[in-house]
């Protein structure tokens, strides 16, 4: 891209933008469906297949997420952002980047520890990776969703913080991470 | 794009709260609102009357008591393990793992309804049989059953209805029959089918009991053709008729006891029946028997032959979540088993966190 070579770069990569509106799209599928599913008689089963390979792949596109991250230039912060909202601003980004890393894990350690098969699709299954323990399926259980509801917060807070400053400050940070080219002058 | 009409960080003197400013905070607050809504509505927040897992589960406990630990229903049980052994009868109706002619290991429970899990044995009481059979490949199949030959009830709003009237009244501790029939008169179903269970009465135990699946599932083979499907495992060991006789007051176990006399005696062994329905045969409705005379295809022959408490075995921790299918076998469009996956499902994340009481059936108990 050749974004590069603009002095001042005003967005993100391209494959910045795609992994993080591809992550929004399937966290938030991800989000109603376990909010769904777990109040279901009827679509429980048809939920919960979707939920865990959705869970796993979510769990690699973060990885990939987080590698392609380290390996890309960033956009500057906007001016309009006091040292208060960047630091707010970092310190979500890291609680993201962990708890999209860990929600799938604790799903993944559960289902292991009750003894479930993860079944992704068809016979394709994972392999369990802690021991069969009720008590520790009764933790993971519980820790899986209260971290889904953080997760929830923090998706809240982000949509707000975006809305807050498009709508209210209008200083164009959206463009950052516009899923379309944003080109300079258009500032 | 939103035209700037500020320029806060510059113009100091521009006026704090300015009309454009207060329509994108109302827009802002709107657009946070419907997606908050919307993930409430999908959480079933605006429908609480709405039969949930949990509120089923509630009622599970409200019927038979807390009892902590223990499974919500068919609390009372006692592990067995043995093998299954196909014959390949089945591979043509299914590509599963189990069907290719084989031994593959298998755990399970036999178990007696009801929330108690130190309940006396009747004859008349629910027989359960739980079953994991686990794949070569790692797949694994579990199949909860019971010796009824269709669900009493349908669907699972029916049976969470027939818990709560056939649960004991807290004053008399007996069953209140005016519930009953004030039940069974909203339900002819369960009137019809409480008569087909007069024609098939119980049989004298656990290893002469007939466990049928009830709901209809989907058995897909290897060239992608599907049928719709019933099983059921059908005993080697003779029948005899349940005598009143046999449940002695004084002996609460006494249908345990005699499974595990029996299992140390020889091992018991069952028949894998498999009933191929036709078109037009109910699938959506395990309260609707098939006609008599449907294909039936003898799969293989479960053995079981080794007996032990839940104590000490690894299958007091298992969820027979009949839910859990290998490659080949599919859900049909009968919703009872997603509905009772989910209760399943949430019965376990609630013992799984108890502390454990010994289970009615001890390690001494089973000893030879």
């Amino acid at each position: 891209m050749n974004t590069n070579v603009t002095p001042e770069r005003r967005q993100f990569t391209a494959s910045m933008r795609f992994l993080h509106w591809l992550t929004a799209a399937l966290v938030l599928t991800m989000l109603g469906i376990g909010v769904a599913m777990v109040a279901s008689l009827a679509s429980f089963q048809t939920l919960v297949s979707i939920h865990r390979p959705l869970g796993i792949l979510i769990l690699l596109v973060v990885v990939i997420r987080y590698v392609n991250r380290r390996l890309s230039a960033l956009p500057p912060f906007p001016a309009t952002m006091s040292s208060q909202e960047r630091f707010v601003a970092s310190a979500s980004e890291r609680l993201f980047y962990a708890l999209l890393f860990v929600l799938p894990l604790v799903g993944w350690g559960m289902l292991s520890a009750a003894r479930y098969p993860i079944v992704l699709f068809g016979s394709l299954h994972l392999f369990p990776i802690l021991p069969h323990s009720l008590m520790l399926y009764a933790m993971l259980r519980a820790t899986h969703t209260v971290l889904a509801y953080l997760l929830f917060l923090m998706f809240i807070a982000h949509f707000g913080a975006i809305l807050f400053h498009t709508f209210i400050v209008r200083d164009g940070m959206f463009n950052r991470m516009a899923p379309w080219r944003v080109r300079a002058e258009n500032r | 794009m939103p035209t700037e009409t500020t320029t806060p960080t510059e113009k100091q003197a521009a006026p704090l709260i300015t009309r454009a400013r207060l329509r994108g905070l109302a827009a802002t607050g709107l657009i946070i609102l419907s997606v908050v809504t919307a993930f409430l509505y999908l959480g079933g927040w605006f429908a609480p009357g709405a039969l949930t897992p949990a509120r089923f589960v509630d009622g599970l406990e409200r019927a038979g008591g807390m009892h902590s630990g223990f499974r919500r229903n068919h609390a009372k049980g006692v592990a067995v393990s043995g093998f299954f052994e196909s014959n390949g009868q089945g591979m043509r109706l299914s590509k599963a793992l189990i069907f290719r002619t084989g031994r593959i290991p298998v755990i399970g429970r036999f178990s007696l309804s009801g929330a108690a899990p130190s309940v006396a044995d009747a004859p008349d009481t629910v027989r359960g049989l739980g079953l994991l059979f686990r794949l070569p490949d790692g797949e694994e199949w579990r199949t909860a059953m019971v010796n009824l030959p269709v669900f009493p009830v349908k669907g699972p709003q029916g049976f969470y209805d027939l818990t709560l009237a056939s649960a004991p009244d807290p004053q008399t501790h007996k069953p209140d029959p005016q519930k009953m029939e004030a039940f069974l008169a909203r339900h002819p179903e369960t009137a019809r089918a409480f008569k087909i269970f007069q024609s098939h009465p119980p049989s004298s135990g656990f290893e002469n009991s007939t466990f049928n699946s009830l709901m209809a599932f989907r058995f897909v083979n290897a060239s992608g053709v599907w049928i719709p499907v019933r099983w059921s495992m059908v005993p080697v060991q003779p029948f005899a008729a349940a005598t009143p006789a046999a449940a002695a007051p004084g002996n609460k176990n006494y249908l345990f006891d005699a499974l595990i006399v029996s299992i140390h005696r020889h091992p018991l062994q069952w028949h894998l029946m498999i009933t191929i329905g036709q078109p037009g045969d109910v699938t959506n409705d395990a309260n609707i028997p098939w006609p008599v005379g449907r294909e039936q295809v003898d799969a293989g022959t479960l053995t079981l032959d080794s007996v032990e408490s839940e104590e000490t075995s690894p299958a007091r921790d298992i969820n027979f979540d009949p839910a859990v299918l290998p490659a080949g076998i599919e859900p049909s469009d009968d919703l009872l088993l997603s509905a009772r996956s989910a209760v399943y499902s949430e019965s376990f994340r609630r013992r799984a966190g108890e502390t454990k009481e010994s289970s009615a059936i001890t390690p001494s108990e089973v000893r030879q």
